[in-house]
């Protein structure tokens, strides 16, 4: 180092003590130097550069800066500006290859700086925004851990405090406490004091009575007397007897006869609710046997040993407290018996329900995939829709039964009449009905008749023509034979006019009154059952028929009734049907209707008359 | 119900014989026996002074008239009204004078009860009976008359006394366990003793009829004792008021408690009916009543709140005898109901349910509870306030009824007559007879006045 101080030109002792700082660091390595470069180099510090640049080389001093920068160049490590010197006095000449080579090198070189400058310039900003907001972090911690601090140190000033108030309160509580001990010993010694000065004081006064009584009875006070008319009789009429031992043992025997028949009479009230109690535990027990006997077999059959003992005890006992005398005897000996069966019966029933609960809980667990077991919520939906339809039969057998009464109780003239005139109607509708079944059946009757008459007609002309035919064949016959030929035709032609004639007769004769009979008969018929239709509601002469034909729709009514009963509801009844079976149904449906109105108005008034009172 | 017109009387005096026959009153110095169907005068007597106190003998034959101010004792004859019969105390004096239960005999205790007299009206022989403890109910008879309880005191101690009503023998005497006993009284069967000790304590002790300590109950310590005892009238239980302001029933078997009744100011369970007594414009209510009320009516009326509570008295605890606790309690003839009162809320009365043992239904009055008295014959109660009606409870309701007349009758205290069809209600200067009608007619005044909750 010390070499270079000497070698360096003065005049940049300046600059060169810079560059010896560097010089002195190039045997690191140059990428060092770069980064130290770049460390130290700034952007003012390029400009200064370039200014001394400038100024550095001038016109006289050309030789002595490019040999400057030759050393400088080789310092840095790149090649020599000058050409090799073959020989040593020749002067050396520049290189200026390697001089545009070492510039290109410098600037490639200068590049790269800058480049990496930014770089840095960029990381380094990154850095410090980086340790701006580190900072700002670390002071925002700091003041939370102040304020942390400061909590802390509160919370502990209150601790602190708290624990002197409960202290205090310790403190005051114990005084308190103190002094409610004081006061009861206070109060205690006053009630001693009180009560020595009431003895004392009652002494006092003892002896005073006792003086008062000396000086105010003892002494002959004629006034302290009894002013009485005559003595009364007692009001037992017994005279008083005198007072000797004898009384005395006898007041003692009644006294005790009283006692005596006071706990009898006790005794008396506790063995009627000892042998109530009793019955009621008989019963129990013979409930809880009864109950636990079904399930005996059960158990036993499981593995359960200690259930299955029990039980055999148990029977043990049912068989011994069957007997009535058992519940006569003192409660002492068959309390034991008594209680451990209780017992016994108890626990084994408590373990029957606790099992019984297992199961529900298991069956709970496991019945929603089971289809099987019918799940609580439906039983219980399916018990009230029972129990509602229930109800509701037992509403009908009642407007049912309310319309039995009313039937057999309704028997005055107006319900009859209507009842009959009911029936009336009902047989003028199923005679109609009858009426145009029967109009149909006739009209069909006709129809066919006719067609009867016309096949009647029709063969009559062709026989008609057949017969023409026939004479003319036989006048023909007869035109070619002789004369004796004509004869024969005569008895022929008798012959055949006497049974063609017959034949012909019956006929018409049957086909004529068919055409006839229908006739009457439409004309017959339609006029009777009008009048029957008419005199129906009034004249005597039809009733025993309509009483036939009431019967009659009577049974089919009651038949059709029961369907209705069982399989239609009345509802249903009530409406139209062109059956005749129904129709006549619907009548009694219909009369249901209005009864089960009566009903309904009979239970209204009913329901008022009880909203009355 | 039908009022009797308004007779005179003085110092609340006017009982019913025990026969139910006669009607004893006092005004002054004499003495009106009526009879109670017809109210016509029978016997007039005078006695010699203002009388203080008069009693019936228990056959109804003989009426005793005390005069303690002048130590006097005269007894009168129903059958012969010329007979008469006075005892002097002379300079003794005298403070109290009763019947023995056999109607034949008298006991007078003297002033400072330095002792009892017997005098008996059969012969010449006078008793006495010495140290008498000046005490709350110092004497008390058996129901049947047999035997008389009576508290003692000597060398500070205190004694019971059990005599033999018939010859005044002395069967049993012991010592009780008591700091100063305040009151004994007979189970209803006879064969019970219950003795009390004083309010400083509370202590109940019950005794056999042969003298045996059957059993000590003693609810809490420090504080106020017992303010009042009742036996039911089948002697099963013994209600204990106290000044804690509960009641606790004893039971006639082990002699320990069964329940207690605690008496709150604010009834919160809303199933407990609560008549409170309003004030009502006249026309309305009332109307059914046989008599014509001549003025406002105050129908008791239910009150249908979930919580109700009651108008309370701050008590005065510096003083003695302070007005809390239960100071008044009675049961129902049939042992079925409990009428209590306590002192703090004075314008209530509890009727409690014995057979369920719960609050049964609570009347509120507008005024203080003065006294009340059950029914002999079925579970009724009337109630009066010092006011001019009159109150009736039955399970099945409530009513209040106007004394007629001029002015108020304040009804100051009342007595059942024994049938339970009529009652004398006494104001200060009179008293009158109210006569209730049938069960019929009272039953549905008594729907018609009671609320439903």
């Amino acid at each position: 180092m010390g070499d270079w101080m000497t070698v360096t030109d003065p005049g940049l002792s300046s600059e060169s003590k810079t560059i010896s700082q560097y010089t002195s660091e190039t045997k690191m390595s140059p990428s060092s130097l770069y980064s130290q470069q770049v460390l130290c180099s700034s952007i003012p510090l390029s400009k200064n550069v370039h200014s001394f640049f400038s100024a550095f080389c001038t016109e006289d001093n050309i030789e002595q800066s490019i040999s400057y920068l030759d050393q400088e160049l080789t310092t840095f490590g790149f090649p020599s500006l000058y050409e090799e010197s073959k020989g040593k006095e020749t002067k050396r000449e520049l290189n200026i290859v390697a001089v545009l080579n070492c510039m290109n090198e410098l600037l490639v070189l200068q590049r790269k700086n800058l480049l990496a400058q930014e770089n840095v310039e960029t990381q380094n900003l990154k850095l410090g925004s980086d340790m701006d907001h580190l900072q700002s972090c670390y002071s925002k911690l700091k003041e939370q851990l102040e304020t942390s601090r400061r909590e802390m140190i509160g919370l502990q000033e209150r601790d602190r405090q708290l624990q002197c108030k409960n202290r205090n309160l310790h403190q005051l509580l114990k005084n308190e406490k103190d002094e409610v001990q004081k006061l009861q010993n206070i109060i205690a010694s006053r009630a001693t004091q009180y009560n020595h000065d009431m003895k004392r004081k009652e002494r006092e006064y003892n002896k005073l009575k006792e003086r008062l009584h000396q000086l105010v009875m003892n002494k002959k006070d004629k006034k302290i007397a009894m002013d009485i008319l005559n003595y009364v009789g007692r009001a037992d009429g017994k005279r008083g007897s005198w007072r000797t031992g004898k009384t005395e043992a006898r007041n003692e025997d009644e006294m005790y006869k009283i006692l005596l028949n006071d706990y009898e009479y006790r005794q008396k009230q506790i063995l009627m609710e000892n042998a109530e109690l009793k019955k009621v535990l008989q019963q129990m027990k013979k409930e809880m046997i009864s109950l636990l006997s079904p399930q005996k077999k059960k158990p036993r059959e499981r593995v359960d040993d200690s259930t299955g003992t029990v039980i055999s005890d148990v029977e043990e006992d049912a068989g011994e407290l069957s007997r009535e005398s058992m519940w006569d005897l003192s409660c002492e000996t068959v309390r034991e018996q008594l209680t451990n069966s209780i017992r016994k019966q108890w626990r084994i029933l408590k373990s029957h329900v606790e099992k019984l609960d297992n199961q529900v809980s298991k069956v709970h667990l496991e019945g929603f995939n089971d289809e099987d077991v019918i799940s609580r919520q439906d039983h219980e939906q399916e018990t009230e829709k029972l129990e509602l339809e229930i109800q509701q039969c037992k509403e009908m057998i009642k407007t049912q039964q309310q319309l039995l009464q009313q039937l057999a109780t309704a028997y005055d003239d107006d319900t009859t009449s209507l009842l009959r005139d009911c029936y009336l109607l009902e047989e003028k509708e199923r005679l109609k009905e009858e009426w145009s079944l029967f109009k149909e059946q006739k009209k069909n009757f006709e129809r066919e008749r006719r067609s009867f008459t016309e096949a009647a007609i029709r063969l009559g002309l062709e026989r008609k023509a057949f017969e023409e035919e026939r004479a003319s064949w036989l006048k023909q016959q007869f035109l070619n034979m002789t004369t004796f030929d004509h004869q024969n035709s005569e008895n022929v032609k008798l012959f055949s006019a006497f049974s063609g004639s017959s034949d012909w007769d019956n006929l018409i004769v049957h086909s004529r009154q068919p055409q006839k009979k229908p006739h009457s008969v439409s004309n017959g018929s339609p006029v009777c059952m009008s009048k029957l239709t008419k005199s129906l509601p009034a004249s005597p002469s039809t009733s025993d028929f309509c009483q036939t034909r009431s019967c009659i729709s009577e049974h089919s009514s009651i038949n059709v009734l029961n369907i209705t009963a069982e399989e239609i509801k009345p509802n249903q009844v009530g409406g139209e049907c062109t059956n005749q079976k129904w129709s006549v149904a619907s009548r009694p449906g219909s009369q249901e209707g209005c009864y089960s109105g009566c009903s309904l108005s009979y239970t209204n008034s009913h329901v008022e008359k009880d909203d009355l009172p | 119900m039908n009022f009797s017109e308004v007779f005179k009387l003085s110092s609340l005096l006017c009982k019913f014989s025990p026969d139910g026959k006669y009607l004893a009153s006092c005004v002054q110095y004499r003495l009106v026996v009526r009879d109670v169907n017809t109210l016509q005068i029978l016997q007039l007597y005078t006695c010699l002074d203002q009388i203080q106190h008069i009693e019936w003998s228990a056959d109804s034959l003989f009426i005793l008239c005390a005069m303690y101010k002048r130590g006097l004792v005269q007894v009168w004859s129903l059958e012969q009204p010329e007979w008469h019969c006075k005892i002097d105390e002379g300079s003794a004096g005298l403070v109290a004078s009763c019947w023995s239960p056999d109607g034949r005999h008298i006991l007078n205790t003297t002033e400072f009860h330095l002792r009892i007299t017997v005098w008996s009206l059969c012969t010449k022989s006078v008793s006495y009976i010495k140290y008498p403890k000046a005490c709350l109910q110092g004497i008390t008879f058996t129901r049947d008359g047999r035997y008389m309880a009576l508290a003692e005191r000597r060398d500070c101690k205190d004694y019971v006394s059990i005599f033999v009503c018939s010859d005044w023998q002395l069967l049993r005497h012991f010592d009780t366990d008591t700091q100063d006993l305040t009151g004994i009284e007979w189970a209803p069967n006879g064969c019970v003793l219950a003795v009390w000790d004083t309010c400083l304590e509370y202590k109940i002790l019950l005794y056999s009829l042969d003298g045996r300590l059957l059993s000590t109950y003693s609810a809490y310590e420090w504080s106020l004792g017992i303010k009042s005892v009742a036996w039911s009238p089948s002697s099963q239980f013994l209600a204990v008021g106290s000044y804690d302001g509960k009641v606790r029933i004893l039971n006639h078997v082990t002699w320990k408690m069964i329940t207690e009744f605690g008496h709150p100011a604010a009834i919160n369970d809303p199933k407990i009916v609560v008549y409170k007594e309003a004030e009502k414009s006249p026309q309305l209510g009332l109307g059914c009543l046989s008599f014509p009320p001549p003025r406002a009516g105050a129908g008791p009326l239910p009150s249908s709140e979930s919580k109700f509570s009651l108008q309370t008295l701050k008590p005065v605890t510096d003083r003695a005898n302070p007005k809390i606790g239960i100071g008044m309690l009675a049961f129902s003839p049939d042992s079925y109901f409990l009428a209590t009162r306590n002192d703090n809320i004075p314008n209530a009365v509890w009727v409690w349910d014995i057979q369920k043992l719960r609050l049964f239904a609570v009347l509120e009055q507008l005024s203080p509870v003065r006294a009340f008295q059950w029914d002999p014959q079925q579970p009724r109660l009337a109630i009066c306030t010092g006011g001019s009606r009159l109150y009736l409870w039955s399970p099945a309701g409530c009513m209040s009824v106007q004394v007629p007349g001029e002015g108020d009758f304040a009804v100051l205290s009342l007595c059942w007559h024994l049938s339970g069809d009529s009652m004398a209600l006494l104001s200060k200067d009179h008293f009158c007879l109210c006569f209730l009608e049938t069960e019929a007619v009272v039953g549905t005044a008594c729907r018609q006045l009671g609320g439903h909750t």
